[in-house]
Formats: C-alpha cells, sequence, structure tokens
C-alpha cells in the first residue's frame, strides 16, 4: 500500500508541477483569482478532513484492541466527515457553476490567461481528489462492514490499516491543495 | 512431494476446468503465460500494421492506402508496440514465470493483485484498439498525442489515450508486486547480492514502473480534460503551453524506455554465461547498473525536445546526461563480452539471439549519442533517422531477447524442446531481414527522409525498397520462428536442457503449481560454473 500511495503522490505531482509552471508564469493573476474561494469552506474542510484522519486512525486502534463498537463508531464518523466535506464542496462548486465559472464556459474563456489556468487547475485538482475521496469513502465503508461482521477483528486487521493509510493519503494531498489554491491571496 | 509439487502447472487441480481454470488462477506461470498469449497478438497485428506501412512505401505516391490512413496506422502501431508489446513485455511474461523461481519463491507477493493486472492489460488493450473503430475514425496524432494537435483533432483521441491509461495501471500494480516480491520473498540465504541478475533487472524496472508511469497517467487525463472540458493546460489561447506537454509525457516516456531495455538486458545476462558455461563477469557492475540506468534516465527526457524551443543552457545540460547514461549500459557489453572471453561457447538458439542482440543493440545505443549530440540531431529529429534508431533499440534490443529468452525458457515452460535448425534459420532470416529494414533508414534519414511521411521524394526509392524487402524477410523468419515453437510438440524436455546453474533448472519442466517441494537455502553465488 506504501508503495501504492507513493505512486498516487506522483499522480498528483504532475499537477502540483503544472501548477508550479503556471503560477510561476501567471503570479498575480493567481494571487488575485484566489480570492475568489472562499477561504473559510477551504478551512472547514481542512478541519473535517484532518479530523477524519483521527477517526479512522482511532479505528484502527479500537480494533486492535477487540472493541468492535468503537471501531464501527469511529469509521462511521470519518464517513460523516467525509460526507460534510463532500456537502461543502457541492456548495463550493455549485456557486460557481451557478455563476458560470467552470472549465470551458463563455465566462471563464473570456478571463485573462492567469485566471482561466487558475479555475482550470482548481477545478481539476479539486475534481481529482474529489474522485480519490469518493473512492476512500467506498473502501471504507466496505471495511466498516466487515468490522461490523467480524470479518475484521483484532486477529486480522491489515485490510483496516491499508484502508486508513489511503484515507490519510486523501487527506494529506487536500493539506497541499489547501494553501495552495486557498491561501495565496 | 506435496498434491502441490507432483502435478506440471499446466494440469488443472481447481475448482475449474478448461479455459475459466486459467482465467480465474493466481499462479504467477500461468499469468505469465496468459501475457504471452495476449502480447504475441498484439505484436502480429503491430508486425501487420507495420507491414502495411512499408508497403505503401515501396514506391513514392499514393498505391495503396490514402495519407489520413497512413496516419492513422503509424500512431496504432506506436501504441500496440509501445503500450503492449515492449512496455509490459519481458517483465510480464519472463519476470512473472521465471523470477520467482529464480529468487526460490512459490509465487509472487500479491497473487490476486498480479491476476488484476493482466486483466487490467487486457481490458486496457481493448480500449484502446477501440478507437480504430468507432466514431470519428482512428487517431492519427502519433503515439506521442502531442499537443496542440491532439487536443483538436476530431479522430478517437480519448479512447486511445484511455486505454493507455488502464494500461498504466497494470503496469504500475506490476512494477508494485514484484517489488516487494524481491524484498520479501528470496529464499533464505540468497541475499541481494546473491540474487542472479535477471531479478536485478526486473527490481530496477519495478521501481520505474511504480515511480515514472503516474506522471502519464496524469498527463493523459490532462489531454482527456482539454478535450472534453477546455482546461487550457495546453492551449495557449487560454494561457497554457504545448511544450509543457511534451516535458510531462517525456518524464514518463524517457524513463519507459529502460522499463523495456532493463528486463532485456536481464535476461542477456542469464543467457551468456549457460551458454558460455562461465560465471558472470563483473556481477556487481551489472547489479548496479541495472540501477544506475534506472537513476539517470529520469534526468535525460528533454533530449526529445531538442528541436522545441528550449533553452540553450537546458539542451547542454541534458545532452550531457543523455552521455552520462550510456555509459552503464555499455559498461553491460563490457561484461556481457568479458564473460565469453576464455569461455566454453555452445552455439544454441537462445546464445544467438543474445549476439544478435549486442550487435544490434550497440548500433542503436551508438546512434543513440548521435542523437544526443545536439548539432547532430538538429539535422536528424524527426528524420527516418530516428526510426532507424529506435527500432534497432527496441526491437534489436528488447525484441531480440524476448525471443532469445523464449527460446531459453520454452523448455522450462512447456516441458518439450524444439528444433535448433529451423530455429537457427528462423534467426538469419530475422537477422538478415531486420538490418535491411532498419538500416537503410539510418541513411535516407541523412538523406532528409522525415518520419511519419506517407510519401516522399524519389531520391528515397531504393532505400524504401531494399526496407520493405527486408520487412518481408523479417516477416518470414517470425513465420518460421513461431510455427517451429507452436505448431508441433517437441521432445519432452528435461529440467535443465542447457547445463543452467540458476534455481529455475533445479524443478521439473514444467515446474509444479507451487513450484519447490522445499524452499531452496541458498548459500554459494549464482553462476557458479568452474
Amino acid at each position: 500500500m506504501w508503495i501504492f500511495i507513493f505512486t498516487e503522490i506522483l499522480l498528483f505531482g504532475g499537477l502540483f508541477l503544472v501548477y508550479a509552471v503556471m503560477r510561476n508564469r501567471y503570479s498575480d493573476e493567481f494571487h488575485q483569482a484566489a480570492h475568489q474561494l472562499n477561504a473559510f469552506i477551504g478551512t472547514l474542510n481542512t478541519v473535517v478532513l484532518l479530523l477524519s484522519s483521527a477517526t479512522v486512525a482511532m479505528s484502527i486502534t479500537a480494533v486492535q484492541k477487540g472493541e468492535k463498537r468503537k471501531g464501527v463508531m469511529f469509521l462511521f464518523i470519518t464517513l460523516v466527515c467525509a460526507g460534510i466535506f463532500l456537502f461543502n464542496k457541492y456548495l463550493e462548486w455549485g456557486h460557481k457553476i451557478s455563476i458560470g465559472l467552470y472549465p470551458g464556459s463563455d465566462m471563464m474563456v473570456g478571463l485573462k490567461h492567469g485566471y482561466i489556468l487558475f479555475f482550470s487547475l482548481y477545478f481539476f485538482m479539486t475534481g481529482l481528489h474529489l474522485l480519490h475521496l469518493v473512492v476512500g469513502s467506498i473502501i471504507l465503508t466496505i471495511i466498516l462492514v466487515k468490522v461490523q461482521f467480524g470479518l475484521i477483528n483484532s486477529g486480522k486487521y491489515v485490510l483496516l490499516e491499508n484502508g486508513g493509510l489511503y484515507w490519510h493519503l486523501v487527506d494529506m494531498i487536500w493539506i497541499f491543495l489547501f494553501p495552495l489554491l486557498y491561501l495565496i491571496t | 512431494m506435496t498434491e502441490a509439487t507432483t502435478h506440471s502447472f499446466l494440469e488443472n487441480t481447481g475448482r475449474y476446468k478448461g479455459i475459466l481454470a486459467w482465467l480465474t488462477t493466481t499462479d504467477h506461470k500461468r499469468i505469465g503465460l496468459m501475457y504471452l498469449y495476449a502480447m504475441m497478438v498484439f505484436f502480429l497485428v503491430g508486425v501487420v500494421l507495420g507491414e502495411i506501412m512499408r508497403l505503401e512505401l515501396f514506391r513514392p505516391g499514393q498505391q495503396y492506402i490514402s495519407a489520413q490512413t497512413y496516419n492513422g496506422i503509424f500512431t496504432i502501431h506506436g501504441i500496440i508496440m509501445i503500450f503492449t508489446v515492449v512496455i509490459p513485455g519481458l517483465a510480464v511474461v519472463f519476470g512473472n514465470f521465471v523470477m520467482p523461481l529464480l529468487i526460490g519463491a512459490r509465487d509472487v507477493a500479491f497473487p490476486r493483485l498480479n491476476l488484476l493486472s493482466w486483466y487490467l492489460y487486457i481490458l486496457g488493450a481493448a480500449i484502446a484498439l477501440s478507437s480504430q473503430f468507432m466514431g470519428n475514425g482512428p487517431p492519427d496524432t502519433g503515439w506521442t498525442f502531442y499537443a496542440p494537435y491532439s487536443t483538436q483533432t476530431h479522430t478517437n483521441v480519448v479512447a486511445a489515450v484511455f486505454g493507455a491509461f488502464v494500461l498504466g495501471f497494470s503496469s504500475i500494480l506490476t512494477g508494485l508486486n514484484f517489488i516487494v516480491t524481491i524484498h520479501r520473498m528470496r529464499a533464505p540465504g540468497m541475499t541481494f547480492f546473491k540474487m542472479p541478475l535477471f531479478p536485478w533487472s526486473i527490481y530496477a524496472t519495478a521501481w520505474i514502473q511504480v515511480l515514472a508511469t503516474p506522471i502519464v497517467g496524469i498527463t493523459l487525463l490532462m489531454i482527456i480534460a482539454e478535450r472534453w472540458l477546455r482546461i487550457g493546460f495546453f492551449d495557449p489561447s487560454l494561457g497554457g503551453d504545448p511544450i509543457l506537454y511534451q516535458h510531462l509525457f517525456w518524464i514518463y516516456s524517457h524513463p519507459a524506455v529502460y522499463i523495456m531495455i532493463l528486463p532485456a538486458m536481464g535476461v542477456i545476462t542469464e543467457i551468456i554465461p549457460t551458454f558460455a558455461r562461465k560465471r558472470v563477469f563483473g556481477y556487481k557492475a551489472i547489479a548496479l547498473s541495472s540501477l544506475a540506468i534506472a537513476g539517470v534516465g529520469y534526468f535525460v527526457w528533454a533530449h526529445h525536445m531538442f528541436t522545441s524551443g528550449i533553452s540553450t543552457t537546458a539542451q547542454w545540460i541534458f545532452s550531457l546526461l543523455t552521455f552520462f547514461v550510456a555509459v552503464p549500459s555499455a559498461i553491460k557489453v563490457f561484461n556481457w563480452v568479458a564473460t565469453m572471453y576464455k569461455g566454453s561457447i555452445d552455439v544454441k538458439p537462445p546464445f544467438l539471439y543474445a549476439l544478435g542482440f549486442i550487435f544490434l543493440f550497440m548500433i542503436g545505443g551508438l546512434t543513440g549519442l548521435v542523437q544526443g549530440s545536439l548539432a547532430t540531431d538538429i539535422h536528424v529529429h524527426d528524420t527516418s533517422f530516428v526510426v532507424a534508431h529506435f527500432h534497432y533499440i527496441i526491437f534489436g534490443g528488447v525484441g531480440f531477447a524476448f525471443f532469445g529468452a523464449l527460446h531459453y525458457w520454452y523448455p522450462k515452460m512447456f516441458g518439450r524442446m524444439y528444433n535448433f535448425t529451423r530455429a537457427n534459420i528462423a534467426f538469419v532470416f530475422l537477422f538478415v531481414g531486420f538490418n535491411l529494414l532498419y538500416f537503410p533508414q539510418f541513411i535516407i534519414g541523412l538523406m532528409g527522409m522525415p518520419r511519419r511521411y506517407f510519401d516522399y521524394l524519389p531520391q528515397f526509392t531504393l532505400g524504401h525498397q531494399i526496407s520493405t524487402v527486408g520487412a518481408w524477410i523479417l516477416g518470414i523468419g517470425i513465420i518460421i520462428m513461431l510455427l517451429n515453437l507452436f505448431s508441433k510438440k517437441g521432445a519432452k524436455a528435461p529440467d535443465n536442457p542447457w547445463g543452467g546453474k540458476t534455481l529455475e533448472w533445479t524443478v521439473p519442466s514444467p515446474p509444479p503449481h507451487e513450484n519447490f517441494d522445499k524452499l531452496p537455502e541458498i548459500t554459494g553465488e549464482p553462476y557458479d560454473f568452474e
């Protein structure tokens, strides 16, 4: 799983490379475009994901100690956090799309180049992250069911650990995305 | 003997029968063969596409196909050969089949993941091939999918690109599996430096697969995003830069050529000591040079971009690094030749292919330096000189090594021998045909013949005609070779037909399901001939 995580980091790494090149080229416009993003929601999302990483780690400890109910509860909280994140993203994206700001839109094409690239990167990077969050949630849901049915227990919890590791990756990618997109004002 | 070691892996012992027993297998040997069969089909399709191109190029002017069709053909020829044949290549066939045997393991670390890798391989190939038959016509961008053309052409770029993306995942998971296998599952007593050199090469390859492939993955997704969403990264009218695409593409695709060649070099390093009956000269040098090639290979990508407008500083830095990366390869060639020196040479078919490899790889490598050198590259970039260079390396190198590996491990894989005389005749046709096909392309390239061109000026006619005749001779060689290997059952093969000293020759031919009765304990060095 660690090796797989490195490959995911490299996958996003390509996008971070594009971001670095474009920001270097259009630094003022990136700086201004970032004002359009809601730093409050971004911060909220960051806190929510950090919390979810904590709860998934707690569920691993609980299962290791044989406390099935706590294990299931912490996983459930993790999934609730994922749901909050998804809801916030829906609000953010929904707002932008409603004012016509999405890749390929007429409004987007009419903006200055640095603005276009900033928002393109915003949608692409948060979109790809969102996909990984959804996949991670599905994996954690399956794991939750398995813990509930005792298929994952204190003697056999590799799947839970790997799922938790993947979730930490999803969190960590957001931790890098957040300042680069929201805090460069 | 246990239940798992009395029956050869070719016999079914599980719940399923027939083809289902293969499609649900997690046995690395069966998976290796499934890759082999699929790959041979894709290879033959690629060969036919190549032959069609050569037929059209026999005379100047249009004869059989239109220019658009020609562009579609060289594109899919490249996609098939690169993404479904040579990148998976020796690693998925022989890495899967033989590597666990060579390290004294019963299977790979994650057998079910291994099967998933195979399914992703088939799926990716199917998606890429579907691009030929859908809606707006086969892609005509070349296998390199350069922006801005790839983001604007109406042809089926997305299907081809997405197929390559799925194939990339197959590659990543295989690399992951092999890294963990080599780290965790070597037999007791087999330290890294007691491991044979084919697993060393697979190890270096696996790291490249894991670290480089994701970059092309995201780049291909960006192409799809450009086409579907007008994301703008490569579109100057939206602030983007097409050269950024080239950088991202080659950051993977250069290391990819080392994914292709490292296992090939590993096989040559197995074949030569066996048929020279002498231990490998410079074991550590070969092991470490594999890692050096993998490492330095990450830093040379822009040598594909010397004429694209990058700065002079960038040009000479990448040129210098390109010269550096040639050194570890040269080290290997010296070591192979030194292994043969004062050995007791037995010229069996695998050894012929190994010799062919050394000759053809040298030509390919040296002509690579012509391109690595800035002034000469300006002259030969995008000419058929480049086409000849990479075919010498990929086909003459990886291809001949693949044929050599096939002839070397065939008795182990299928439990049968094959006819040596016919194998040697096939080799002669392949070798002569190959050189007639590609050597003239160096010459006409120097004279100015562009690559990916469906028509040409009259002065290149002779070169093209020799080349096409070479293609026909090569084609005959392929047919003879495959008929020899796969049309009739030969004599039963002994455990060790070649007198090899590595672990795969200590088990029956073909091996039983779990490879070893008892896991071997390693005390000596590999290749300990007297």
